[in-house]
């Protein structure tokens, strides 16, 4: 199981936001370390890991749950 | 939700298209935040590039400008509505722009900027954006700010044609290794009797914006030694390199400028 060093709970936010949420918050940890993410929103279980891949940065996990959660766990570059 | 990066639910809604750029992201964004921009005039250049950098979200926007908004300003000058005619420019400006973004501070100087008053007024600006309309403060601006080191987003429209550049002071040349005096007066007309296309300082201004923006947050190419030439007739760009010039009065090896100089005197041509 990777060391989570930041999480976030962003249930209830839409697209673009969720990832301009997981963004702004990706740049607050250093290079290696892992943010956790947990949504609601179900584009966004493809939309994050996608744009995260785009940055370079290494998608780790994406988990359903529970009936309406997903977790996705991604690796700063 | 919590704040991100010091950013409220409303900054990272109102920001999101540029956070979501890998160029600019957060931490570009809190670039501009903190970034504080002089806009030398409020006419037809400054308007298009104060909407935008207030609409980006730079943090403080000074404007200085003595005129007063007349009927015939708002063929172009965008930042301007027709109630507002009879109003002093910085103030009609100030209202559009807050109207854009409340983020923002916007500091008004109802006054024309002189070798009295201008190391005073930019030194609490990181840039100046030129989109004056003459060449005394033309000349003052650029002098001002190589002395006090602050980047000059040049700027001019004549007819249908325009031109942008930027001047970093020790790093590409100044205005005057461009034109190291006026021209004699007279042999120039003004804008004010030559005409001019009214959306062409659109396209000028939103050239100094981008340059601006760009220089802010640190990214891309900028236009340092390079002059933007753009012909509306034509719809076509030209670049023209522009060298440091050796010999310049003011950034050359053997400057014969030393300090600011009275400059409605110097383009008079007396």
């Amino acid at each position: 199981m990777a060391k989570i060093s930041k999480s976030i709970n962003i249930k209830g936010e839409v697209c673009p936001f969720t990832f301009v949420r997981s963004k702004l918050a990706i740049e607050k940890i250093k290079s290696g370390e892992v943010l956790g993410i947990i949504l609601n929103h179900e584009p966004a279980v493809e939309n994050i890991p996608r744009s995260m891949d785009n940055e370079g940065h290494e998608v780790l996990e994406v988990k359903k749950i529970n009936n309406s959660d997903w977790k996705i766990l991604i690796k700063k570059r | 939700m919590a704040e991100d990066l010091g950013f409220n639910d409303e900054q990272i809604r109102r920001y999101a298209r540029h956070i979501i750029l890998p160029e600019i992201g957060g931490k570009g964004q809190k670039k501009l935040q903190k970034a504080k921009v002089l806009l030398v005039g409020a006419g037809g250049l400054g308007s298009p590039v104060a909407f935008y950098l207030a609409a980006a979200g730079i943090g403080t926007i000074g404007i200085i400008d003595m005129d007063k908004v007349d009927v015939s300003n708002l063929q172009r000058q965008i930042l301007h509505s027709h109630k507002n005619i009879g109003k002093l420019k910085v103030e009609s400006a100030k209202e559009t722009l807050k109207g854009i973004n409340p983020d923002i501070k916007v500091n008004t100087y109802a006054e024309q900027l002189t070798s009295k008053n201008v190391k005073k007024i930019i030194k609490d600006y990181d840039i100046v954006v030129d989109g004056c309309d003459n060449f005394a403060t033309r000349y003052l601006v650029n002098d001002a700010c190589y002395f006090d080191k602050k980047p000059n987003v040049y700027g001019s429209v004549f007819r249908f044609e325009g031109r942008a550049t930027i001047f970093v002071p020790d790093k590409g040349p100044c205005y005057r290794c461009l034109h190291p005096f006026p021209p004699p007066p007279g042999e120039v007309p003004s804008c004010q009797e030559a005409g001019v296309l009214g959306v062409l300082p659109g396209v000028i201004g939103l050239i100094q914006a981008t340059e601006t923006i760009k220089y802010i947050v640190g990214i891309g190419k900028s236009l340092v030694g390079r002059l933007i030439l753009y012909d509306a007739l034509d719809l076509s760009f030209k670049e023209v390199k522009l060298n440091k010039d050796p010999n310049c009065p003011l950034c050359g090896k053997n400057p014969k400028i030393k300090d600011l100089i009275n400059y409605e005197h110097f383009c008079s041509g007396i």
